[in-house]
């Protein structure tokens, strides 16, 4: 870093924080660079190898997928106690990744924090294909996947209506109302950079296909106005509707009579958990694009160790809601809801519990340090080990209160089969597969909010 | 009017800066000399330039307001029209008209219609998609998606004059002007 961006002020007239933007930059060198990125660069062996390993992975998912169809649920580890498994545990934890997309592209603008304006495009990818793959494992796991519309209130010819008490119902319409959103968030924000795009391409067919995308974008001032304030009023319904819909995932838990989940701590319990989850995954994809493409000048330290001092908040919620678990099984003095919190802590799911602990409590402490936060490679390895704990604390949540119901001769266990796996992995591999080809073919910063910030930290109007 | 003279119809002067503080002063200085049909064109949203044009405020907030509200009033009517009349059932004795339990559909629907209506009022109000327009015809207007602002003046504004209209925007000392035409299936 020169001296000079050392020198740079933060926006409470601090000096000594990371600047958001380092380097000399203008309007046009902003463009070239992100822009270039899709249009310029080539793809080198990293690139064709991991699109090779993703695209054999979503295969495998799609196989999985497929034999579901054609074998049913008994394909996987459940049975009639344990009747949520690997597919519930997958759709929490994705929906969550989701939440946290959102919270950052849309929370933050709320919020004026200009450090967003680097990492809110990817977030948003991030959340609208986290939210597809959300969406299939519910449906997957109905037992009859192909008659999931009739969650859809429509005149049907059994004059038959969904059953609006259900909270599988609200997630219906909380669910699809989130992927609308969050399409139509991201790419109204991608609209003037698809515009740029357009103007940028030398090929023939790029100059096609943007120029369609960019619906004929000039950046007009009256086409900036509208669009100001839309986007503003889309991040202002994100906000609500982010919380609103894991609220209902928390409720699909909550509504039933379970130990262990019947508890109205359940929604901010998992909304916290959410953000957790889902900031870590999105500073996984930051530091891995900032290395892999260069971006070291739009992601700065700064956005790193904001990233990471928010996630350390949200580890805080997340080990206070463990903490008030356990109180209130045994204050309830309910024979059933101690005998639970009693085998989380030393049953035969036991090591689910300690790993959560582990990953989810432990290891977040080392972002107290300078050296962890200021370093991607820590963070990077942080980062994994949470969202491998963030999985298994949902799956802990289903099996443990599962297994042991409340009649001893109905007890059973979950052992995931191979199909459990291969969905699982599958789905991680489509997930990364389909945000390759995002970051192959669309910048991956907003280059008109880069331009404004630009000029706004840096003050060079050219 | 033949072809031919639509072609050779000018949408307007077109006057290139490279700075969104130069365009700024000058959309400024445009309409203090008067002059009422002015447009921007920007790389980015430059701040005060709405208010510099006279833009009025945006109809999106209204537009999303009343989206809302329908997107409610019809996920609760869908509710409670299902619910207690076309398909009563008798669950534990619990009331058909259960209304708390609509409450979360209902807030869903309502975000979903304020978003639709969002988006859409955005593209409405922007007259978007529109991939033709005259502007696109300006030299160097392929910059304006990276690093030039453009000022364009009317052909329609009462005071517009092709030389003293021309004279103005050099005296504005741009990086050049062009008169920007008419596009011929343009309608008159």
């Amino acid at each position: 870093m020169s001296s000079e961006a050392a020198q740079v002020l933060d926006e409470y007239g601090r000096p000594g924080a990371a600047p958001e933007i380092q380097g000399r930059h203008t309007y046009g060198t902003i463009t070239d660079k992100i822009a270039g990125l899709v249009l310029e660069r080539r793809c080198g062996p990293g690139f064709w190898i991991t699109l090779g390993v993703t695209s054999a992975l979503a295969v495998i998912f799609a196989v999985s997928l497929i034999y579901l169809l054609v074998a049913g649920t008994g394909i996987w580890g459940l049975n009639n106690t344990e009747d949520w498994g690997f597919m519930i545990a997958s759709y929490v934890w994705w929906i969550a990744i989701g939440n946290s997309g959102t919270f950052i592209s849309a929370f933050l603008v709320l919020l004026r924090q200009r450090w967003r304006t680097s990492i809110n495009r990817f977030a948003e990818a991030m959340t609208i294909f986290a939210v597809a793959m959300a969406g299939l494992m519910p449906i997957m796991h109905l037992g009859r996947p192909w008659f999931f519309y009739w969650l859809a209130p429509y005149p049907d010819k059994m004059s038959l209506w969904p059953q609006w008490r259900s909270p599988l119902e609200w997630d219906f319409f909380a669910n699809t109302t989130y992927l609308i959103l969050s399409i139509l968030f991201w790419y109204l924000g991608l609209l003037p950079d698809l515009a740029t795009m357009r103007d940028q391409a030398h090929k023939r067919w790029q100059q096609l296909a943007y120029g369609l995308l960019a619906l004929g974008w000039r950046g007009d001032a009256r086409h900036w106005h509208h669009y100001e304030s839309a986007y503003r009023l889309l991040a202002g319904l994100g906000a609500p509707l982010v919380i609103s819909v894991h609220s209902v995932v928390a409720i699909d838990f909550a509504f039933a009579d379970l130990p262990g989940w019947h508890s109205t701590i359940l929604p901010p319990y998992f909304i916290g958990g959410a953000l957790y989850s889902g900031i870590a995954l999105a500073l996984t994809i930051t530091i891995s694009l900032r290395a892999l493409f260069g971006l070291q000048d739009f992601i700065t330290p700064r956005h790193l160790a904001n990233l990471a001092k928010l996630m350390l908040a949200c580890s805080f919620v997340l080990t206070y809601t463990y903490a008030a678990e356990i109180f209130t099984a045994f204050y309830s003095a309910d024979h059933f809801e101690i005998y639970t919190a009693i085998d989380r802590l030393g049953g035969r799911y036991a090591f689910t519990y300690w790993i959560a602990i582990f990953c989810n409590v432990v290891v977040p402490q080392s972002i107290w340090f300078r050296r962890v936060r200021a370093s991607p490679l820590a963070l990077l390895v942080v980062t994994v080990i949470i969202n491998v704990g963030m999985w298994d604390e949902r799956f802990m949540i289903i099996v443990t209160s599962l297994h042991r119901t409340f009649l001893p001769s109905s007890w059973h266990t979950f052992v995931p089969t191979f199909w459990d796996w291969s969905t699982l992995v599958g789905s991680l591999g489509t997930f990364v597969l389909l945000f390759l080809l995002f970051a192959r073919c669309f910048p991956v910063i907003s280059m008109a909010e880069l331009r404004r910030l630009n000029a706004r930290v840096t003050g060079v109007d050219r | 009017m033949s072809a031919a003279s639509r072609r050779s119809r000018c949408y307007g002067l077109m006057a290139e800066f490279a700075s969104a503080g130069e365009i700024l002063a000058a959309v400024r200085a445009s309409r203090g000399a008067g002059y009422e049909r002015v447009e921007a064109y920007t790389p980015y949203p430059v701040d005060g330039l709405a208010e510099a044009l006279g833009l009025r405020k945006s109809p999106i907030p209204l537009l999303t307001l009343i989206g809302g509200l329908l997107g409610a009033a019809t996920g609760w009517f869908l509710q409670w029209y299902s619910a207690v009349l076309d398909y009563p059932l008798n669950a534990g004795g619990r009331p058909l008209y259960s209304w708390p339990a609509f409450i979360p559909s209902t807030i869903e629907l309502g975000i979903l219609g304020a978003c639709l209506c969002a988006f859409g009022g955005m593209l409405w109000f922007a007259g978007l998609p529109r991939l033709r327009h005259p502007a696109f015809d300006t030299p160097d207007f392929r910059r304006v998606s990276r690093d030039r602002f453009f000022l364009c003046i009317r052909s329609e504004d009462p005071m517009f004059h092709i030389e003293r209209t021309h004279a103005w925007l050099m005296a504005l000392s741009p990086l050049r002007v062009a008169n920007t035409p008419m596009n011929p299936e343009e309608p008159a």
